[in-house]
């Protein structure tokens, strides 16, 4: 067998990514202790390197590489760029909340690093093993920074419940692949696709590797029922971490969702669109139920998380209709566009509590955020943009959001369905409201200033108000996914 | 005509100059927020007048039509226009949100800024919602109102306000969402348009008119209020500032009807014609129960509210008897209570502020120490029992000749009305006014100054040219109504 150098070049801002981390690491060990800003910035320019080299290699062009196992495609390198700006933000949101912490060490600079790898292995996957490969980078990476504070009983016990459930939904995962690859002989996504249009491969085998494929997936997007371990983790961990785990790795699991089930497994469409259905169904009412119960606002973010994912999941389902794939690039854009604009709204919405919070005070409760608009009207208006657009209210970006979403689904046929998300988003408005609420119409309880840095305070007010101006012109961020999934549609 | 977007100045001057009056700050800067304030208003109200001189009443296309791309991804436009439905509305609206900003001048002392900018920012929503020609602009239009009302209730509300505003909330919400479903359903039955004027065209089959009619009424019904999804108002107009209730019930409660007009009787006809009984029936248990409800109220916000839902019926009843005088009686209907329920939660809201007590109760006897406002306030209760030479006359008199051509007892039970509201409104009036002076604190009372008097005195004069010379407001009306009344007649499936 003939040794191949492998073209290095699609790949070639995850390798950085690599390099880069290994700098850190080296850095990290012998800065010392007060030299934590090096690592921070050079962790920063890591992100920003990616982001040059991933834009500056942008082309049309679908490359595969590594004997096909990784693809650079639009549909990645679009969600890659959407996924450094995101883990960038997310370290300037947390730098100082760790800091008074005395969490920002330099391994949760690395393992932020490794996860951000293993998102980028995930999205470029075109492989079963790269799915997993990354997925396990991410998911490794992070537990151990769930567990970083570790004198928290909390954050161990969230660490330890993440880990046990989500290796045993790694198993799921990989029983499915090789129930798939035991009907195929393939491994390779495309080919599998190409082998189960052709009729090869037995069918019952594929439909139960499918039922574990999908249940593997479902924990990593967090929908009922595998939701179980998302209150826990969010609540538990620290909250910069809650910060990261509830925005970027959505961008990732979408997309290996889209690569298994769209590339690999369209042919059985039919099938997932019926398991989907009733995930969605289910993540949407527990989600907006559950929020309501809770006094947490970090579970109850993770409640609503549930939700929108349930949401995603329309977009996704609603693609193929009847084996007729007209609206499939109505609905995947939709899809991709609702992960996008969660994400952004994630991001804001933990980045307030991390705003809020200071030394030896987590602002983690509703009730933290009493009387906000007497301490600072100006964030209040932000938190108000956030929670307004979750509810999927316009003119902020959540409704038009939950709009592309709807249409697929009334496109595919499911008016019903489509009813049903509505009624149960009224649910969700409720506790949305109510944050709004405990903000305007309370008197606040706490007084202290708001103490956040300034790169932090400007950054989520862009934040918010890129919530409430993508809301006014949605275009181009729509025409953006739009560009992604077509060049996934026309890769297969 | 001029080239100037009017309609656009229409909606965004107030919101943009919302947004400026939030720039000034804390309460220290209260003077300033205020004359901002009161400058926007007004100069919102001043550019909605090329609208009304301009408007060309010969005809009942769409005027001042403005026409942009805005999300092309689902062939959504910034499209506006008005014709003789909406046009009044806009200058309605813009006309009450001045006379808001004066009322809250002095009540309001907390978080001034924020307060004039809600009001301010809702009024252009809502010069939107009337301007809106595409389905989904006016949907964002009219989800969006929702957020400015929902603080104003909540900050600067009564004891119970976050109830209220909870209540109205979701109660709008539930029935908005429906709509959209309803709107993204017609987008893809009319071959990818959001175009209201496409939607009339449409042919739907009859059984989708009929659950399309449903998702409108669900959303159109709550905001009406009809009969029985009514609850939330008595709560909210309680609950509400005295600026809250006056838009509510002026502007806010004819974005119902309004939907009716361009929603329901255009795009699903024949389901209209179909389900017209129940509307009616609605409407006149509406015009009857609610009279009576209204009747035994000891608290005087409720009974006026409940008043708004009893006239408010007799709006959604002109609607769905589809005949000119019916649908014009209804429309004025609309704009005189617009005038005369706004006047009245002022009145209200003069006594209010004076004895921080909305309890009839505790009032009697405000004649002999307050009587420039007795007088105004008589006239607002005679126009609310629809006196002639009233506008409240003009809209009900219409409506029952329209339902009399249409079915003698329809017209009859709805006639109970002007019993009824007669009844609850001049007992009312009696309690409150005349008797002896009961309350001590009733004796000290002062009267209305020059702010309140201008503010009511302005109202009475637009109340008593209604109900004098209506021609101005019938005019500008006819020709979309009997176009309108037209296209319902013909069958679409």
């Amino acid at each position: 067998m003939n040794f191949v150098m492998p073209d290095l070049y699609p790949a070639s801002a995850e390798i950085f990514l690599l390099l880069m981390t290994c700098v850190v690491l080296l850095v990290g060990l012998f800065a010392g202790k007060g030299r934590h800003w090096l690592v921070y910035l050079l962790t920063q320019l890591t992100l920003t390197g990616c982001f040059a080299i991933t834009f500056v290699t942008l082309d049309g062009q679908a490359v595969t590489t590594f004997s096909n196992m990784f693809v650079d495609d639009l549909f990645a390198d679009f969600l890659k760029l959407v996924l450094y700006p995101t883990v960038a933000v997310m370290l300037v949101y947390s730098r100082e909340y760790l800091a008074a912490r005395n969490l920002d060490k330099s391994e949760f600079y690395l393992l932020v690093l490794f996860a951000t790898l293993g998102m980028m292995v995930m999205i470029s996957a075109s492989h079963f093993l790269t799915i997993y490969l990354g997925l396990e980078l991410l998911a490794l990476s992070l537990y151990a920074l769930v567990a970083l504070d570790r004198d928290s009983a909390r954050a161990t016990e969230a660490a330890m419940k993440y880990f046990v459930l989500g290796a045993m939904a790694s198993g799921l995962l990989l029983y499915g692949f090789s129930m798939v690859y035991g009907a195929t002989g393939s491994l390779d996504i495309v080919e599998v696709g190409q082998r189960i249009a052709t009729g090869s491969g037995n069918k019952t085998v594929l439909v139960f590797g499918l039922v574990f494929v999908i249940a593997g997936l479902a924990f990593k997007l967090g929908v009922v029922p595998f939701h179980m371990w998302i209150p826990d983790v969010y609540h538990g961990a620290p909250t910069a971490v809650t910060l990261f785990i509830g925005s970027a790795p959505k961008l990732a699991a979408f997309a290996i969702a889209m690569r298994v089930l769209v590339t690999g497994l369209a042919e059985l469409a039919e099938h997932w669109q019926v398991m989907l259905t009733i995930l969605a169904a289910l993540s949407i009412a527990l989600g907006n139920l559950a929020a309501i119960a809770q006094t947490n606002l970090k579970r109850m973010l993770a409640y609503s998380t549930i939700s929108h994912m349930g949401f995603m999941l329309l977009g996704i389902l609603s693609g193929i209709v009847g084996g007729d794939p007209r609206f499939a690039l109505n609905a995947y854009s939709s899809a991709m566009f609702y992960a996008i604009t969660y994400v952004l709204m994630s991001l804001g919405a933990f980045g307030m509590i991390l705003l809020l919070s200071r030394a030896s005070f987590e602002a983690e409760n509703i009730e933290d955020f009493k009387g906000l608009n007497k301490r600072s009207p100006w964030f209040a208006a932000m938190m108000l943009i956030l929670m307004f657009s979750m509810a999927g209210m316009p003119f902020f970006v959540g409704f038009f959001a939950k709009f592309a979403v709807l249409q697929a689904v009334v496109a595919a046929k499911m008016v019903w369905l489509a009813v049903y998300a509505v009624l149960f988003s009224v649910i969700g408005a409720f506790y949305y409201l109510r944050v709004v609420k405990v903000m305007y119409f309370d008197a606040p309880t706490d007084t202290a200033p708001i103490e956040a840095p300034r790169d932090m305070r400007f950054l989520i007010s862009v934040n918010c108000l890129a919530v409430a101006l993508l809301g006014l012109l949605p275009q181009g961020a729509l025409e953006y996914s739009i560009y992604a999934t077509y060049a996934f549609l026309a890769g297969h | 005509m001029t080239g100037l977007p009017l309609l656009s100045i229409a909606i965004w001057l107030p919101i943009v100059g919302g947004l400026l009056v939030l720039a000034t700050g804390p309460d220290r800067n209260a003077g300033q927020a205020r004359l901002i304030a009161l400058i926007v208003a007004v100069a919102g109200f001043l550019v909605t007048l090329p609208l009304y001189i301009g408007f060309d009443v010969t005809t009942s296309d769409m005027q001042f039509t403005e026409l942009l791309p805005w999300v092309p991804r689902f062939n959504i436009h910034y499209q506006l226009g008005v014709d003789g439905i909406s046009v009044l509305f806009i200058l309605l609206n813009s006309f009450i949100t001045p006379l808001v900003v004066l009322a809250g001048w002095k009540v309001i002392g907390e978080k001034v800024a924020q307060y004039m900018a809600a009001f301010l920012v809702m009024s252009g929503l809502m010069n939107g919602i009337f301007a809106a020609l595409d389905a989904v602009l006016f949907y964002v239009f009219f989800e969006a109102s929702l957020i400015p009302m929902y603080l104003i209730i909540g900050v600067w509300g009564g004891p119970n306000r976050v109830y209220a505003a909870f209540k109205f909330f979701l109660y709008t919400v539930l029935g908005s969402l429906l709509m959209l479903v309803a709107l993204i359903y017609l987008f893809f039955q009319s071959g990818f348009s959001f175009n209201l004027l496409d939607w009339h065209e449409v042919r739907i089959p009859l059984t989708a008119q009929i659950y399309l009619f449903l998702a409108f009424l669900v959303a159109f019904a709550v905001k009406v209020p009809m009969w029985p999804v009514h609850t939330w108002l008595p709560d909210a107009h309680v609950e509400a500032p005295t600026g809250g209730s006056v838009v509510l019930a002026a502007i806010m409660l004819k974005l119902g009807a309004y939907g009716f007009l361009r929603f329901s009787l255009p795009i699903v006809p024949d389901a209209s014609r179909e389900l017209a009984w129940l509307i009616i029936a609605l409407s006149l248990t509406a015009v009857v129960y609610i009279g009576f409800v209204a009747l035994v109220q000891a608290d005087m916000k409720k009974l006026i509210a409940y008043s708004s839902v009893a006239h408010m019926g007799f709006v959604t009843l002109g609607f769905f008897i589809f005949n000119s005088l019916g649908v014009e009686g209804a429309l004025v209907q609309m704009i005189s209570h617009g005038f005369i329920s706004g006047a009245m939660f002022l009145c209200v809201g003069v006594l209010y502020d004076r004895l921080h007590s909305r309890q009839i109760a505790d009032y009697g006897g405000v004649v002999n120490t307050m009587p420039k406002f007795a007088a105004l306030f008589m006239f607002f209760a005679m126009a609310n029992t629809g006196l002639p030479a009233t506008s409240g006359f003009v809209g009900e008199f219409m409506v029952i000749l329209g339902a009399m051509q249409f079915d003698f007892w329809v017209a009859f039970i709805a006639a109970t009305t002007l019993i009824t509201s007669a009844a609850y409104t001049l007992w009312l009036y009696k309690r409150v006014v005349f008797g002896a002076v009961a309350n001590p604190r009733v004796a000290e009372l002062a009267d209305i100054d020059m702010r309140e008097f201008a503010i009511l005195g302005l109202l009475a004069l637009c109340v008593l040219w209604m109900g004098l010379y209506p021609f101005p407001f019938t005019e500008v009306m006819h020709a979309s109504v009997e176009n309108l009344l037209k296209h319902v007649a013909v069958p679409k499936f």
